[in-house]
């Protein structure tokens, strides 16, 4: 089966001339896989989503999502493709506050046809399928058109939120689902629910997930964990944010210190993708 | 489209700083229309000051000063037309008929204007419009006044008042014409040109009250009273200028050439359209002044609404964030700014037109009764769409810079959503 994502010698740094960010040698994704993605602030996360969503070009390398080469793609092009075919999930606040919850939900269908035809494909009308995806994330809502259309986001629980954006980001079923720690403003138990209703979700749609989170203890409900420490070996890592660009280097890499010999070991196992621990 | 949408649903939910701005365009859109409209108002009115009048005869002098002294009754005329050299361009072919006009004294700050009955038959203004009495009738009496409506609305006159001529500009004690009262017989309907600030009495009238005044003040034992004064000669021997018709438009330059070459003595014509152009252009300058003014504020309006698009754009990082996740490309970004700040001149725009017609219909009364303006409520003129596009034009062009902003943001932030 031909990988949903394929990724070779990919090298990337923010600036021309700033310190690399993220080295990556080979990563595969298989199609309908669900991928944890492991990693401390400053291990290249947002980086590496960057580059998979199409939003960063890097400088060197292969992106292959769904067969296409985003990396020789026009920004245009990338946009578009991002549009079709990748769902993503942000940490907090994924919703549009000035706009109400249904249009929030049928967002996708406006920036993409194709994914307009997708879910008019499930349901009768974009409507029906915005219900259907409520449904099924279990969201407890009055399911009244009117009163759903009107209905400010704002009025949800964070963890309704996160529902509304869950199924936002799986409307018009795109290949791809990206989630950038999107349970980490749950407690526990609600975690653990919310992450089976978007695995059953995106069973039925055919997504394969990718999961990045710094919660190790969800680790187990994956097919597989990439440890993105492991597999970067980027020289001079550090991640996009203000706070860590700003923090004093000898800061940086002392805290880095325990990545630093976990590299210094894998140098002697040349095989990098031994930092995946397949399950 | 979903942008165009987009845009509007993130107003509607900043309703409140949207609202201001929209308010502050449009009333600076209101003033500036406002003023345009008053602007090309007063200067239809000044040029419809005088019609139907094809020459203007004064002493030689600037065309300008002519018109001034003569039609608006501003300043004084340094010399006169002697009453035969009146009398032998009222000969003239091709003049049709003449009405002298005599200046120089005053009621209470309004200018006395001496002249024949037949002024009321050819002064015409606007549109070949001709004075109309809104009460009483024309002087027929050596001692009758008809006044102009400011006259008599300021100074409350009604028919049968008796009004006292000063001698000269100034109202003081020692220069009145006191022992010669006037009685107002007519009252003429408002014009919104000089008339309406005139007093109207016959040439002969002046004639009379300054009988013993040879010297600019009465003479001592030379008083000649009011009845005394009717059996006298009181043809003028000067006139101040006269208003000259042709019985052909045809005959304006040769009569003027004749008129400008005249012998006997140095005489001035002037076309009255000519004249008015020509004062107009240095009027206009004040006016043009007011129209630069209210296009700085619009301009500052303007800038309110950049200040309130870029501060807005701080808070919305996160919103751009989720619009790119979606596959908002960043000109679609730049399309969303640019079209909060369409919407927002747009509706300013439309919102000052109404409140410029909601203040004229209401101040329309108070406008014409105080300047004589008529300010007609209708849809705008080719010169008021030309300042609304130039509105519009500058509000996108102020909208640019956060919408540039926005689209650079989005492609340096990507996906992060740092603050």
């Amino acid at each position: 089966m031909n990988p949903i994502i394929a990724l070779s010698e990919l090298r990337f740094r923010w600036r021309a001339q700033g310190p690399e960010t993220l080295r990556i040698d080979a990563l595969e994704v298989a199609a309908g896989e669900r991928l944890f993605v492991e990693g401390p602030s400053g291990s290249g996360k947002s980086t590496l989503l960057g580059l998979l969503a199409g939003v960063n070009q890097p400088q060197q390398g292969r992106i292959q999502v769904l067969g296409e080469r985003l990396d020789q793609l026009s920004p245009t092009a990338r946009d578009r493709f991002r549009a079709d075919h990748i769902g993503y999930l942000f940490q907090l606040f994924n919703l549009i506050p000035y706009l109400g919850i249904l249009d929030n939900l049928t967002l996708p269908a406006r920036f993409s046809r194709h994914r307009r035809a997708r879910a008019l494909a499930r349901s009768p009308s974009l409507i029906a399928e915005a219900k259907r995806l409520l449904t099924h994330l279990d969201l407890d809502l009055d399911l009244d058109q009117r009163a759903l259309a009107r209905q400010a986001v704002s009025e949800l629980s964070i963890g309704q939120q996160q529902r509304v954006a869950a199924a936002r980001a799986l409307f018009g079923s795109p290949a791809l689902l990206i989630a950038d720690e999107p349970t980490s403003s749950l407690d526990a138990d609600r975690r653990r629910a919310f992450l089976e209703l978007l695995f059953a979700e995106c069973a039925e749609m055919g997504s394969t997930l990718i999961f990045v989170s710094h919660d190790a203890s969800l680790e187990g409900l994956f097919d597989r964990t990439l440890r993105l420490q492991e597999l970067n070996q980027a020289t001079g890592r550090s991640g996009p944010t203000a706070r860590q660009r700003a923090a004093p280097v000898a800061q940086a890499q002392a805290a880095q210190a325990p990545a630093a010999q976990a590299q210094a070991v894998l140098a002697q196992a040349p095989e990098a993708s031994a930092a995946l621990t397949a399950k | 489209m979903a942008i165009l949408r987009l845009a509007l649903h993130s107003l509607l939910n900043r309703r409140f700083t949207a609202l201001l701005t929209l308010l502050s365009i449009a009333l600076s859109v209101a003033l500036l229309l406002g003023v345009e409209r008053i602007r090309s108002e007063a200067r239809a009115s000044f040029a419809s000051t005088l019609s139907g009048t094809d020459l203007i005869v004064g002493a030689r002098t600037g065309p300008v000063p002519l018109m001034l002294y003569s039609v608006f009754r501003i300043g004084n005329a340094t010399n006169n037309i002697s009453w035969q050299s009146y009398e032998e361009i009222a000969a003239m072919p091709r003049v049709a008929w003449t009405v002298p006009l005599s200046l120089g004294d005053s009621h209470r700050g309004f200018p006395v204007l001496g002249t024949s009955r037949a002024y009321f038959d050819h002064y015409r203004y606007g549109r070949d419009k001709p004075l109309q009495l809104a009460k009483g009738e024309r002087f027929t009496d050596l001692y009758d006044a008809v006044l102009g409506a400011e006259v008599a609305a300021k100074l409350g006159y009604r028919l049968g008042d008796a009004i006292i001529l000063a001698h000269g500009a100034s109202d003081v004690s020692f220069a009145r014409h006191d022992n010669k009262p006037f009685r107002v017989v007519g009252i003429l309907e408002r014009t919104g040109t000089p008339v309406d600030r005139s007093v109207h009495v016959s040439l002969e009238a002046i004639e009379a009250i300054h009988l013993g005044w040879e010297g600019g003040a009465p003479l001592r034992g030379l008083d000649i009273d009011a009845e005394r004064a009717r059996h006298m000669d009181l043809t003028p021997k000067a006139i101040t200028a006269a208003l000259v018709g042709l019985d052909s438009r045809i005959a304006t330059f040769a009569v003027q050439r004749a008129i400008n070459e005249y012998p006997q003595e140095p005489l001035l014509a002037v076309m009255p359209g000519v004249a008015l152009s020509e004062l107009w252009s240095v009027i206009g300058l004040a006016e043009n002044a007011l129209l630069v003014i209210s296009a700085c504020v619009v301009l500052v309006g303007l800038i309110g609404m950049l200040t309130a698009l870029l501060i807005g754009l701080e808070g919305r990082r996160r919103e751009l964030a989720i619009l790119r996740s979606l596959g908002a490309r960043p000109a679609q970004l730049f399309g969303l700014i640019i079209g909060e700040a369409l919407l927002l001149t747009l509706l300013g725009m439309l919102l000052g037109l109404m409140l410029l017609s909601a203040l004229l219909t209401l101040g329309q009364p108070l406008i014409e009764a105080q300047l004589g303006l008529h300010l007609g409520l209708g849809t705008p003129g080719p010169r008021e769409w030309l300042l609304l596009s130039a509105v519009l034009a500058t509000g996108l062009l102020v909208g640019l810079i956060p919408g540039w902003r926005a689209y650079r943001l989005s492609l340096s932030n990507g996906l992060s959503l740092r603050l």
